[in-house]
């Protein structure tokens, strides 16, 4: 058993550098695969032109019936901004600002990234499973072998709907959440009404706020349906393989979602 | 594709919901409502001595009701002084010309704007025009260690000078 | 080797093929021909990698070496739509059926037309009701895919197979799993619709009775290689003693009962380390 070759030290310390490079390797491998896959989706577009009735129906189950947990999300998320709001700046007797600092969150952050990460774990991953099992239950072959491209009739509708629900979606979430705020700011703490839409207004820029918001919702929406139809396409096709993809395109999502934001708030907000 | 036409209607119904959570954020939540109506506004002019921390985009008001947008700043390399451009809602279009511009600070940490009040001339101020009355933005700094030089001198030389950009001809 | 065939009119031929799936190879040079209008069997053990030879045949997958010709075009030079429309023209009837689960069993005859003609509503529907007719399942036109048994889906499966009147069709593994009602269906199916339709049927399957019941030639495959051919009476009374313990399904043979291992009693004896 005491078996210590003399380049057993050498072997302990080269191999997990080896097994480094190797994951690093597959990694990079696997972002090509995502790209080549992505480059494939697009070139379904024009099809999608033809034939908006396969858009249609994936933006029902991708989008329609994420508006609930969106909307709800929004209210809570706007009721506890307000809440929370109102204990920190009433200390400083600027509880009138309470509607800035709500929208302000919610425009420039929480609307984009709580959003995508609910779309992930709703949207997202059922895509991935939907696909993946499509792929385990050889349908996606079976396509082929009918002559039909599946990345372009089954992948292409799914994530061209998702790119288009999120920022639907993540507006839906700001909307409410403000509305939440107005509630329970207005509502239950007795903050000026005037004041909380005015100051919103005044301090809520267009340009700098709310289409930065949009552009992020925009971005976080390519992101995590890319993720959620390539994890599920690149799936091993068994039951395990699927479930795996699926817990991958959810946690691969709040990475990138949450990594670019940052990236993104840098390169819209750092400056000014 | 039995049931698409209801399909069609939900997904219908969620895109006129996002649209309308978008314009709502757009028109309700940011400023793009006063943007727009800064298109048919005229331009009038002010020079400053020191601008403080006035930004673009900061009110413009008269008797504490907002008319206009600040449009630009910039600075005069002749004269060294800023040079401030606002539009203002062509719906208030009675001004004299001898109204004076002075930049003021919205509550103790509040932001800059610029605050005009009107004089008495029956002149109007038409687009393009320069508002000659001019009061400069208030450094705290400046306005801390003036007080302590006054305290210092105590009776002393009691004149000094207001942090007022004189009329700037 | 193609003594027999020569003369046949041959629609698929693949000569040399070599593949291999990381360091295993599958097939080391395998010459097959499938003559027009008649019912090939391609029989061996499990995982000999029939599946993938039907889709090396379909363009699927890519052969290490060797050529595999459909009509004469080499399957593997053609370029994406030759490829599309070649594939057109074979239909593939998938071991679990590979029906669309969110689509009827109505909508999943009516895919390939919808995806690949202009046709109007009426006639897809007259077509679609003809192909459900033709495997008995007309009446099942509303179910979806869930609902039904194994060997309903591939009948309807079949329907969706022969929607675009394939020249070529192509059964991976039909009989497995299925109940003697269902399997005696699915012989009779295949065997009617070759006859009917003029299709050049390949049957890949392990199940030797009903395979050599309608088969008109058959290729045994095993170990990456053809080991045996002929008309199902000769593969019958081949004296090869592996094609015998294949066809005879006896338990020992050229391919040995046990997996390779140590000595038994020495197996027994040892210590555990």
């Amino acid at each position: 058993m005491n078996q210590v070759p003399p380049f057993g030290s050498l072997a302990t310390m080269l191999g997990p550098l080896q097994r480094l490079g190797h994951a690093a390797l597959k990694a990079l491998q696997k972002l090509g695969r995502a790209h080549l896959f992505l480059v494939h989706v697009m070139s379904g577009l024009p099809d999608l032109f033809r034939r908006a009735r396969l858009l249609l129906a994936q933006m029902y189950s991708v989008g329609v019936l994420t508006v609930l947990l969106i909307a709800i999300s929004g209210l809570f998320v706007g009721m506890v901004l307000g809440l929370q709001g109102y204990n920190v700046l009433s200390d400083f007797g600027a509880e009138q600002t309470l509607g800035v600092m709500v929208a302000a969150s919610l425009v420039r952050e929480l609307g984009p990234v709580v959003t995508a990460l609910l779309f992930s774990g709703r949207a997202g991953s059922a895509l991935t499973a939907e696909i993946g099992l499509m792929k385990a239950t050889e349908q996606l072959s079976g396509m082929e072998m009918m002559a039909v491209d599946p990345i372009k009739r089954i992948v292409a509708p799914r994530f061209f709907a998702g790119f288009l629900s999120m920022p639907l979606l993540a507006g839906l979430f700001s909307a409410v959440g403000v509305l939440g705020g107005y509630f329970v700011g207005v509502g239950l703490l007795g903050v000026d009404q005037g004041a909380y839409w005015s100051q919103m207004q005044a301090k809520i820029d267009f340009y700098d706020d709310a289409v930065n918001g949009f552009i992020k919702s925009v971005v976080f929406g390519a992101i995590v349906t890319w993720i959620a139809v390539f994890e599920g396409y690149d799936s091993v096709p068994t039951a395990e393989g699927v479930s795996r993809a699926t817990t991958r395109s959810v946690v691969y999502s709040a990475f990138a979602v949450l990594g670019s934001d940052f990236v993104l708030t840098a390169l819209m907000f750092g400056e000014s | 594709m039995r049931g698409s036409k209801a399909i069609e209607m939900w997904v219908g119904l969620f895109v006129v919901i996002g649209l309308v959570a978008l314009f709502f954020v757009a028109m309700q939540v940011s400023n793009l409502g006063e943007l727009r109506t800064a298109r048919g506004s005229y331009k009038i002019i002010a020079r400053f001595e020191n601008v403080g921390g006035l930004k673009v985009r900061a009110p413009v008001s008269v008797a504490g009701v907002t008319i206009g947008r600040v449009h630009g700043i910039s600075f005069d390399k002749q004269t060294f002084e800023a040079v401030v451009d606002m539009r203002i809602d062509p719906a208030y279009n009675t001004l004299p010309v001898d109204t004076s511009a002075s930049i003021l600070t919205a509550g103790l940490l509040g932001e800059q704007y610029v605050g005009l009040s009107p004089g008495s001339s029956d002149e109007r101020l038409k687009d393009g025009d320069e508002v000659e009355l001019t009061q400069s933005a208030v450094v705290l700094e400046q306005v801390i260690s003036r007080f302590l030089f006054n305290k210092a001198g105590e009776g002393g030389s009691g004149k000094t000078e207001e942090g007022k950009g004189g009329a700037a001809e | 080797m193609s003594g027999d065939c020569a003369d046949k009119d041959v629609v698929i031929s693949i000569r040399d093929l070599v593949f291999s799936r990381g360091a295993r190879k599958i097939f080391d040079g395998v010459n097959l021909d499938i003559p027009r209008g008649k019912i090939t069997a391609i029989m061996g053990p499990s995982g000999t990698g029939k599946t993938t030879l039907l889709k090396l045949i379909g363009g699927q997958l890519r052969p290490d070496r060797g050529t595999v010709r459909v009509d004469g075009q080499n399957v593997h030079k053609l370029r994406l739509g030759q490829l599309y429309a070649l594939r057109k023209r074979m239909g593939m009837l998938f071991q679990t059926g590979a029906l669309l689960t969110d689509l009827s069993v109505y909508e999943n005859v009516a895919f390939p037309l919808r995806e690949h003609t202009q046709l109007p509503e009426s006639m897809i529907r007259t077509l679609v009701l003809m192909k459900l007719q033709a495997v008995g399942l007309r009446g099942a036109r509303d179910l979806m895919p869930a609902q039904l048994s194994g060997g309903m889906a591939r009948r309807v499966a079949l329907a969706r197979a022969i929607a675009l009147d394939p020249t070529v069709i192509m059964y991976d593994e039909p009989f497995t799993g299925q109940d003697p009602i269902s399997m005696g269906i699915l012989v009779k199916l295949i065997h009617d619709l070759n006859e009917e339709l003029g299709l050049t049927s390949i049957v890949v399957s392990h199940d030797v009775k009903e395979t050599a019941g309608i088969a008109d030639y058959i290729y045994l495959i095993s170990e990456g290689q053809v080991i045996g051919q002929g008309v199902p009476e000769a593969i019958e009374r081949s004296d090869s003693c592996w094609v015998r313990q294949f066809m005879q399904g006896l338990a020992d043979g050229p391919v040995p009962f046990h997996y390779p291992a140590a000595d038994y009693a020495a197996d027994l004896l040892l210590e555990p380390a």
